[in-house]
């Protein structure tokens, strides 16, 4: 039985609809990415999960235990990270933890060495307000809170946005130092290439799923070939690569324009039709995530 | 008309003993992408308030738009775009009414106001939406409507502060075909992202630690000079060594 299993679960918000009869299960100690961008439905996914919101449809079980008869058993078993930075601003750094403690029943001292490689990086600084931490640190109080009754279900949603590049990679090293101690994590990010740092992923869009592998099985399925190119102007660039036959998308990613070539595709006659761009250079390459997200889309 | 757009000369904000930003200097050119990069904490948000004319620097110059920092903050605010990723748009007002408000706040006549908007909702495709609720849209397209209006007054250079998060990756990428679009037409765009593939699409890219600009360079140059494959490990190196937090 896995950690969490969801089965046709559906949630609306009048028309909107949030989650869309989704289906996925997490094996216990995965680290597990919901990767998305706003509006693919993670945040109404966690709210169910953890049991603050009722499904319109389907059903999800999580440590065992039914999300909607099973609530009470669900609350103390998971730690749960929302999006919006959701402690007391008022209260210290160590009080917000032993406010935590004391709700479930738990003592400091039990739990330290769970939370010690990352409680520690803020405990100089326990008698600080909470309101009055940079945003890293409050990071770290927040995960240590949601860790303080050693919980066997972490649910994590965005807790990397706005983060910059080395702080969010220092941020995923916690999370598989606390996926070695067996605790299954479920993290949704909006930023792609911190796939690859999950066990598995689900790519979600507009309450639907579309696709779920690891991260090396998602890249696998993009069965297209696929070129980097590069000129001088790069924005004058994707104009004219598009309008040349058999290219069936050519976008921005990073250095270089990604291009997608299509059966009719020949290297030869796109570069004999682009001979007058400077600085044309064409080159084959491997498919990223993104890459992978963005075909789905288009289907 | 200069070809220098924006221009710092050992731009200094200190709060009390600690200094934010601490004495930075470089130009912007007309119809440069010019991207802002930095660690959190590292003083980048204090540096854009200062350029846009919402706090004034302890020490140093700076001219935004051919306006003093130090001294001409509202001509500053009326002559420059500013797009977030928070503050947008209202949700409850159409996107014509949204047009007219902010044209409006930046004093364009009734007449300037339906000429800009005609102008802007035809080059969007976005002439049939015009009594559309702005919270009914969907994101991408709030997105490209919020840089429209970012530009609604025809600034010189346009402030963009992490306008791309969160978004999917296909309107990520049509958001900054926008901005490529606008920079061709001679618009000079600052940008602010935590997206190191967006710093590649930029003219040039600056990156702040510690309240310093530790490099500022066309990406192919950082990347040289770095010995690096992307803007992303040159950011990673030079981030890594921040001593301080947000």
């Amino acid at each position: 039985m896995g950690a969490i299993e969801i089965h046709n679960l559906s949630k609306s918000y009048g028309k909107v609809q949030a989650l869309d009869n989704v289906s996925f299960s997490v094996e216990r100690g995965e680290l597990f990415g919901l990767i998305g961008p706003d509006g693919a439905g993670k945040t109404t996914l966690f709210r169910l999960l953890t049991t603050l919101l009722n499904p319109d449809a389907g059903s999800a079980k999580v440590d065992g235990y039914d999300i909607k008869k099973d609530y009470l058993a669900i609350r103390s078993r998971v730690g749960y990270m929302p999006g919006r930075f959701s402690l007391y601003p008022d209260l210290s750094v160590e009080e917000n933890l032993q406010f935590f403690a004391a709700l479930f029943g738990v003592s400091i001292d039990e739990s330290y060495e769970l939370i010690a490689p990352i409680y520690k990086q803020i405990e100089p600084f326990s008698t600080r307000r909470a309101g009055k931490l940079s945003g890293g640190m409050k990071q770290k109080l927040a995960l240590s809170c949601a860790l303080i009754h050693r919980p066997g279900v972490l649910f994590l949603d965005e807790p990397t946005t706005g983060v910059d590049a080395v702080s969010r990679s220092e941020f995923w090293d916690m999370l598989s130092g606390l996926k070695e101690r067996g605790i299954t994590i479920l993290v949704s990010t909006p930023y792609m290439d911190e796939a690859s740092r999950c066990d598995r992923i689900a790519l979600c869009n507009e309450g639907k799923i579309l696709s779920i592998d690891t991260p090396k099985g998602i890249v696998r399925r993009f069965d297209k070939r696929l070129y980097g190119i590069s000129a001088k102007n790069m924005f004058a660039l994707l104009g004219k690569a598009r309008m040349v036959r058999g290219v069936e998308d050519c976008y921005p990613c990073g250095e270089k324009h990604h291009l997608v070539a299509g059966h009719e595709f020949d290297i030869e006659y796109f570069k004999s039709q682009m001979k007058d761009t400077e600085g044309l250079e064409i080159v084959n390459t491997e498919p990223t995530i993104e890459d992978m997200f963005i075909k789905l889309m288009k289907r | 008309m200069s070809d220098i757009v924006i221009s710092v000369r050992d731009l200094t904000k200190r709060f009390g003993n600690f200094i934010a930003v601490d004495r930075i200097s470089f130009d912007v050119h007309r119809g440069e992408i010019f991207g802002f990069l930095g660690a959190n904490g590292a003083g980048k948000t204090t540096a854009m308030r200062m350029l846009c004319g919402l706090s004034y620097p302890t020490s140093g110059s700076g001219m935004v738009a051919g306006y003093d920092v130090r001294t001409e903050g509202e001509q500053i605010k009326r002559h420059i775009g500013y797009m977030s990723q928070r503050f947008s748009l209202y949700n409850d007002l159409t996107v014509w009414e949204n047009i007219r408000l902010f044209a409006g706040i930046y004093g364009l006549s009734a007449k300037e106001t339906e000429v800009r908007a005609t102008e802007l909702l035809d080059r969007l495709n976005f002439a049939s939406e015009r009594n559309t609720l702005v919270g009914s849209l969907p994101l991408g397209w709030k997105q490209k409507l919020s840089f429209a209006i970012a530009t609604v007054h025809r600034p010189e250079v346009v402030f963009l502060d992490e306008p791309t998060g969160g978004v999917d990756p296909i309107t990520r990428r049509q958001f900054w075909e926008m901005i490529y679009e606008a920079a061709e037409g001679g618009t000079t765009i600052f940008v602010t992202t935590h997206y190191m593939d967006e710093a590649e699409y930029c003219t040039r890219v600056s990156i702040m630690v510690d309240g310093v600009v530790r490099a500022l360079d066309t990406p192919a140059r950082l990347k040289q000079q770095f010995a690096a494959k992307s803007i992303d490990e040159v950011f990673r190196s030079l981030a890594r060594g921040a001593q301080r937090g947000e």
